[in-house]
């Protein structure tokens, strides 16, 4: 548990840090770099034909769109022909329709769900130029939109920023710098990065091994910064490839942790300096990242022990299991690096796995699950903190209403017409993942991919539709997920999850841009306050409890009672 | 006509950044790699007599009895015989069995036996589990200093070194915490054998 805490204490200050730059970024203010930075943006908006003017809510929002759609098309192409072009020395062949589809969305929408394995469906050409970059531009456009979010919230018209330029300036200044720097620090530790072919070896009996290769660091450092979580081999962080050391386990998770937390602070600066307070989070801020750590430390602490308690049913076979639940897990990270991964990993929507879901015991795996249904505990790339927002703006109107005030956020009064669209974009995400989950189980193809026995069947199919609508990409791996009917449903999750929800909370925002702000008084519910952040976790866990209780009751809680009686 | 603009655009700003992140990115960093880090933007290949015998971070199986066993995979270590035509090609990845089905007791019965027939003098309360469950990527190139110590008995007899030799091997091999508190205290399989061989 000691390294668990000392971990956490090293991301607090760089969160704070990297908030303040992020804030910057956003308000279009000068930052470090400046003059390497901006020309190189300039020259970028001159050939792509960028006019920096500001766009409506509207506007931002089909831009988004335009790009999102144009990067889709193009990588659906070369995924298909992969074949007859470069960079392909282990001669793999084109990826199929369906397959095809299902990749090209999951990863356009930063889900990065894997229904082909890396060391066989990809060539290097496509782990580049389709998978690496769509791990920049998919994680740009969610900060990109979040940005806009944000700043809709303190503004007092609804057009403000550019859609390009904000996508432009999240790689220019954040991701591209950082994934280097992060890159070079994986292979240092061991993470190859090489273009030569996958090799074969004569190991020390004398037997053929062969062992894959290609250009992994790349890849991995965009990977967790972007909280993608698309892995380059088929076990993803958990191959000593991508995940040679505890060093890298620890720089790969402080990656994925860093930009999600960092969306809160830069909002809470925004709020803050709005009321012309410096500080470093902000008491908002503060209010919202305090309700997400508490969730997210209740996660963290039921997975540990229930991993460390290990599987009873192994217990009974009489061996010595002090170590914990190790099936499925490496020697390197143990449990405890095994539990703070899986938590961190599905808290904030990445999706990597250093260890798999699928062997958790039946108590570990459900706070993963619990994290994507809620998605709210930082979530990833910007959309965590969107998604806090909408139950933030519900927690408002449900005080307000138990205490008989006007609901109000920030001065800007919150109405029917917003509440509306808040309670459609709350309730979008559960019913996708139920919705889907009932067919799944109801039809023939859906039944076929289930490939573990009694309520985990269940949970196999839960987790997958959790992870694919709350664009996590993590799976219960064990599940046959490569045929048309899976390929095809988590595909419209994905799109659905991603882009509903998007185009609701960019509604809202434009909604709210508009509002007059009132002069805030005395009688105003306070929701920067100790009191609040409680009733917010309260409202979250209420809503979130109330939607999959029955579901968890099916899947792991069943499983978990049917091992402890035995 | 607007929307034909602003698909032009965004085909535009498709193309650029293709360049820029999926090309530029990498193989700067490749070059960069190579330069700096040739052994491991390599893939850490270990030689011995000139000979790559492995990486030291991708797990081997091994069968001869004077060796330390690895824990299970479920993918082989993408090992195979010469003459061997059935293997499927280089993958990753655990079986995947849940906790509760009874295919993982199954297997976990099958090992403890084999392990049992292997290592008759270790009482069966001795032996970790961590020996007998499968890892993640089916390529763990470690097992637990437990895992490797329970081993003694059985290497000291196939292999004719002495007790004191084994156990200075496993120190060897152990790969310790990083500064003391990150991580496990785990015994690299690979490079232990090698120790053994060279002796």
């Amino acid at each position: 548990m000691f390294q668990i805490l000392l971990i956490l204490l090293i991301y607090l200050p760089l969160v704070l840090l990297m908030g303040k730059y992020l804030n910057k970024i956003s308000m279009n203010e000068k930052t470090i770099g400046e003059r390497f930075f901006s020309p190189i943006e300039k020259l970028i908006f001159k050939v792509c034909g960028i006019q920096q003017d500001d766009m409506s809510g509207k506007k931002y929002f089909l831009s988004m769109l335009a790009v999102n759609f144009m990067m889709v098309a193009i990588g659906y192409i070369i995924l298909r022909t992969q074949k007859y072009l470069f960079f392909n020395p282990n001669q793999i062949d084109n990826m199929e329709t369906t397959l095809s589809f299902n990749t090209i969305i999951s990863f356009m929408t930063n889900t990065n769900l894997q229904h082909y394995s890396g060391e066989s469906g990809l060539s290097y050409l496509s782990q580049m130029i389709v998978i690496t970059f769509l791990m920049f531009t998919s994680a740009a456009t969610g900060y990109a939109v979040c940005m806009a979010f944000c700043r809709k919230f303190i503004a007092k018209s609804d057009v403000n920023g550019n859609f390009f330029v904000d996508f432009t300036k999240i790689i220019t200044r954040v991701l591209l710098p950082f994934s280097f720097v992060i890159s070079l620090s994986l292979i240092w530790q061991g993470v190859p990065q090489t273009l030569q072919k996958n090799t074969t070896i004569t190991t020390l009996e004398g037997k053929q091994q062969d062992l894959a290769f290609g250009p992994i660091a790349s890849l991995e450092s965009i990977k967790h910064l972007g909280t993608n979580g698309g892995g380059f081999n088929g076990a993803n962080s958990s191959t000593p490839f991508e995940n040679p050391t505890v060093l890298t386990k620890i720089i790969e998770m402080l990656s994925m942790m860093l930009l999600p937390g960092a969306c809160v602070v830069a909002f809470g600066l925004m709020i803050a300096y709005r009321k012309n307070k410096k500080s470093w989070i902000g008491k908002q801020g503060a209010v919202i990242f305090t309700a997400m750590a508490a969730i997210f430390i209740v996660g963290l602490v039921t997975v540990y022990f229930a991993e460390k308690a290990g599987n009873p049913l192994i217990t009974q076979l009489g061996m010595d299991q002090q170590a914990g639940s190790m099936e499925g897990k490496e020697s390197r990270f143990g449990i405890a690096q095994s539990a703070l991964f899986t938590t961190v990993t599905t808290a904030f929507t990445t999706g990597t796995v250093n260890n798999m879901h699928d062997t958790l015991t039946p108590l570990g795996g459900l706070v993963p699950m619990f994290n994507m249904m809620l998605n709210v505990v930082f979530g990833g790339k910007g959309v965590g903190l969107m998604n806090m927002m909408m139950y933030m703006l519900l927690a408002i109107f449900i005080a307000c209403l138990m205490i008989g005030r006007t609901p109000q956020f920030l001065g800007k009064r919150i109405e029917a017409k917003e509440m509306k669209l808040i309670a459609l974009c709350i309730l979008v995400h559960p019913a996708l993942i139920l919705g889907f989950s009932a067919l799944a189980v109801a039809t023939v193809g859906g039944v076929d991919g289930i490939t573990n026995p009694g309520a985990h069947g269940l949970s196999q199919v839960l987790y997958e539709f959790a992870s694919s609508a709350a664009n996590n990409g993590s799976g219960f791996e064990g599940l046959a997920d490569n045929s048309t009917f899976w390929n095809v449903t988590t595909g419209l999750a994905m799109f659905f999850g991603r882009y509903t929800s998007i185009a609701l909370q960019l509604a809202i925002a434009t909604l709210i841009a508009k509002k007059a702000v009132n002069v805030e008084t005395e009688t105003m519910l306070k929701t920067d306050t100790p009191m609040f952040a409680t009733f917010l976790v309260a409202i979250i866990l209420i809503v979130g409890a109330l939607t999959f209780l029955p579901a968890l009751a099916l899947g792991p809680i069943s499983e978990f009672l049917q091992i402890s009686m035995k | 006509m607007n929307w034909i603009k602003s698909l032009k655009k965004a085909l535009l700003i498709t193309l650029t950044f293709m360049v820029i992140c999926g090309l530029i990115y990498p193989l700067v960093l490749t070059g960069i790699g190579q330069i700096a880090f040739p052994k491991q933007a390599n893939g850490s290949l270990i030689k011995e007599d000139g000979k790559v015998i492995g990486s030291s971070l991708i797990g081997q199986q091994f069968d001869e009895e004077g060796h330390f066993t690895s824990r299970p995979s479920a993918v082989g270590y993408n090992m195979y015989d010469k003459r061997d035509t059935d293997f499927a090609g280089v993958s990753s990845g655990s079986n995947n069995y849940a906790p509760s089905n009874p295919a993982l007791i199954d297997r976990l019965k099958e090992s403890l036996k084999e392990f049992e027939h292997q290592n008759p003098s270790i009482a069966k309360s001795d032996i970790p589990a961590e020996l007998m469950t499968a890892s993640g990527s089916g390529l763990d190139p470690h097992i637990s200093v437990k895992a490797a110590k329970v081993q003694i008995p059985r290497i000291v007899n196939e292999s004719g070194l002495s007790t004191q030799e084994v156990k200075g091997i496993i120190e060897n091999a152990t790969e310790h915490k990083v500064l003391n508190v990150f991580g496990e205290e785990k015994v690299n399989v690979l490079e232990a054998n090698r120790l053994i061989d060279r002796k």
